[in-house]
């Protein structure tokens, strides 16, 4: 014990891990032993499921393409966390509004004018927002911009209630993106193999962006240091307002990509896999946009083989279960660095 | 003179008011929706103390309100189901045999058991929030401003995955979610009637609060809120506190989630979504982070709009013959948030800031005498 009566970080390390390892890793080792070994019917929670290796490859596809929407709605939260060290806790329902978007885009243009439409739309909402609510206090407290990120986020939802009710709207298909492969017992639409290939570029051309641009080079400036970087003549509000741009940009490719698979579209649509999103940006460190996606990625494999082995219900408390015990154990994230706490 | 004056006016308000609470629940089924909304007003009104107390108070800022609700509300709920509404609740999966045997033992109960057996059920619902609390905040108090605020709200949608579990389907049935619940049971051998019994548990609930804000155990919170490491620097147990305050604020929360589940009457995991948390969390913002009366006040203006005045928004107006635009269901709630948006923009302070309710600055508003000494002010 330490000398102001917490248990030590040690020992609370051993605690967490011996929860997690004993809670999670046996279901997962037995069910894929059996599986991958035998092919045999093991018998979990409701239901039989046939775990043989082609089912395995099958949910570890859909875990990527998943995981990959992830990643990019992650990057949207590192880039603000990093630069204005707060949660935007609208991310995820500017997500959900691109989703709209899109449907009512798609009833009346092409699919690549719509997408183009979808995409502006929701980065200049993304501008906007922050211009409106994020803008005025930059002064104020932490606590008061988190408070107002949570107050757009409401807002946002029950606008799309109003305009777009609550009953789910069905999610217009892109002929190309829903077509079928088969690759021996295994099939995929496009839709899946493009997500995490389109991911990837993605986050290569934002790495080279932000490390060999100018622009770059200012918003790792203010990530540094806020008031350094405004002494130096960086135009803070055009920094920002990139950054909101780029997440916002990401979470509409993010939105298309994941809701093609899932088929339609509600107003709260967006609160579980923000905040899922947020996760997976911790986990990876954040402020860090490797981490992101990395965080991303396994959050959806993880959630989809859950889901995979009959534990609907546990999927969503996983996330916030990994999101605990990451912080607990190794607060900056994988690949975060480590800050020092200044008086 | 002025302390005299000012005891006057308190007891007289609270006479006033508890007579009016008594004309009230005689006369309940005329003031149908002014009942409810008070009564859903005042146990909000809890919930947004204890939360004020966690983020306004201690500065630990917290969005785990709604999981603690709910456990505090599903104990409650399984207690209090009777014995022979047992099967109708239950007809899908089959209720927990210790569940029966427990509710049948309490029906062969004396008759005092029986009577005081609800109010062990929310004390008993708030001692398991309690426990749970101490628990969690041993590993979560550690964490800072925004990370907590996090890793809050993944525990309180940990706790409700956890309650919609079909492993549980027999004793919280599963995302069925229960009903049949008794309303609200007598006081003190019907000396107070049913309608006022939430009232009457909240304002115990609340003065409790009070005064462990006005005790030096508060002081310590108020300095750990200013600057941690300076409350350290003087002496003051930064975990003790902290974990003190967590576990006062999640007891009192469940208790709030017990009181509401009596109130609706039937409970789902859903009702106990982030939106329960944000819904508390804008109802302190309005008030003032830091004032339990401002709180209070907003808790029922806020429920008294939502639920009621706001009512009109909702519904397609006609004047002469023309039909005004954009009134349609859900339009209230889009008038809400901008509401909100501009508190929290413009008035940041919220209806009370930092201040309690005081008379002296009531009647000084009303005599613009200079001499009134802003007494309250902290």
């Amino acid at each position: 014990m330490s000398r102001d009566g917490r248990p030590s970080r040690l020992i609370a390390l051993f605690h967490w891990i011996g929860f997690f390892c004993s809670f999670l890793f046996p279901v997962l080792i037995y069910t894929f032993s059996t599986g991958c070994l035998h092919g045999t019917t093991a018998k979990f929670g409701y239901g039989e499921i046939r775990m043989t290796m082609t089912t395995i490859l099958q949910h570890c596809l859909t875990g990527i393409s998943l995981g990959g929407a992830y990643a990019l709605i992650a990057i949207g939260y590192t880039l603000v966390y990093g630069i204005l060290r707060l949660i935007n806790f609208a991310h995820g329902d500017i997500f959900m509004m691109a989703g709209y978007f899109m449907i009512f885009a798609l009833a009346s243009f092409p699919w690549p004018i719509a997408i183009i439409i979808t995409l502006v739309v929701t980065t200049v909402m993304g501008i906007g927002i922050e211009r409106i609510a994020y803008k005025p206090l930059r002064k104020a407290p932490r606590m008061s911009i988190m408070i107002s990120a949570i107050s757009v986020s409401y807002l946002l939802q029950n606008l799309s209630t109003y305009l777009f009710t609550a009953i789910p709207r069905g999610y217009p298909e892109i002929p190309f993106l829903k077509k079928i492969y088969r690759v021996g017992e295994l099939s995929a639409s496009f839709v899946t193999v493009l997500t995490p290939v389109l991911t990837i570029v993605l986050v290569i051309i934002l790495m080279v962006l932000v490390n060999k641009t100018k622009t770059g080079m200012a918003m790792r400036a203010v990530s540094k240091d806020f008031e350094t970087a405004k002494l130096m003549g960086i135009n803070i509000n055009r920094v920002i307002s990139v950054t909101f741009a780029i997440g916002s940009l990401l979470a509409g490719i993010g939105s298309i990509l994941y809701f093609t698979d899932r088929m339609s579209v509600t107003p709260f649509s967006g609160t579980l896999p923000g905040l899922k999103c947020f996760v997976a940006a911790v986990f990876g460190g954040i402020g860090n946009i490797p981490g992101a996606v990395v965080g991303g990625f396994f959050i959806g494999i993880v959630e989809t083989l859950l889901v995979a082995l009959g534990y609907s219900t546990f999927s969503d408390a996983f996330t916030f279960f990994l999101l605990i015990v990451m912080l607990l154990v190794r607060p900056t994230g994988l690949f975060g660095e480590k800050t020092v706490e200044k008086v | 003179m002025q302390i005299k004056r000012n005891t006057l006016l308190t007891t007289a308000t609270v006479v006033f008011l508890v007579i009016f609470l008594y004309w009230l629940s005689a006369n309940r089924l005329q003031n149908g929706m002014l009942a409810s909304v008070l009564q859903k007003g005042v146990i909000l009104a809890l919930v947004a103390v204890s939360m004020n107390l966690l983020n306004g108070f201690t500065g630990l800022f917290s969005l785990g309100q709604a999981g603690f609700m709910s456990i505090g509300a599903y104990t409650t709920a399984i207690l209090m189901i009777p014995v022979q509404n047992l099967d109708g609740v239950y007809y899908m999966n089959g209720v927990n045999p210790g569940i029966r045997a427990l509710k049948i033992a309490i029906a062969n109960a004396p008759e005092f058991i029986q009577i005081i057996f609800p109010f062990i059920a929310l004390l008993l619902g708030g001692l398991l929030a309690a426990a749970a609390a101490a628990l969690v905040g041993v590993a979560v108090l550690r964490l800072k401003s925004d990370y907590l605020a996090i890793a809050t709200l993944g525990l309180s949608e940990i706790v409700r995955a956890i309650f919609s579990s079909p492993q549980l389907d027999q004793v919280t049935n599963g995302s069925y979610g229960l009903n049949k619940i008794p309303t609200f049971p007598p006081m003190l051998w019907g000396l107070i009637p049913s309608f006022v019994t939430p009232f009457v548990i909240v304002a115990m609930c609340v003065v409790f609060i009070m005064l462990l804000i006005k005790s030096s155990y508060g002081r310590a919170f108020k300095a750990i809120r200013e600057d941690e490491i300076a409350a350290e620097a003087m002496g003051i147990n930064l975990f003790k506190h902290k974990e003190m305050s967590f576990v006062v604020s999640s007891f009192f929360s469940a208790i709030a989630g017990g009181l509401l589940a009596i109130f609706m009457r039937s409970i789902e995991a859903k009702t106990f979504s982030i939106t329960l948390t944000y819904d508390i969390l804008l109802i302190v913002v309005i008030g003032g982070i830091g004032s339990v009366t401002g709180s209070i006040l907003s808790a029922f203006l806020v429920t008294a709009a939502k639920e009621w005045w706001l009512r009109f928004f909702d519904q397609p107006l006609l004047i002469g013959d023309w039909q005004v635009p954009l009134f349609r269901t859900g339009f209230r709630m889009v008038i809400f948030s901008i509401l909100l948006m501009v508190v929290v923009l413009i008035y940041r302070k919220g209806l009370m800031g930092t201040n309690e309710f005081s008379w002296n600055r009531i009647l000084g508003r009303f005599k613009r005498k200079s001499s009134v000494d802003e007494g309250g002010v902290k």
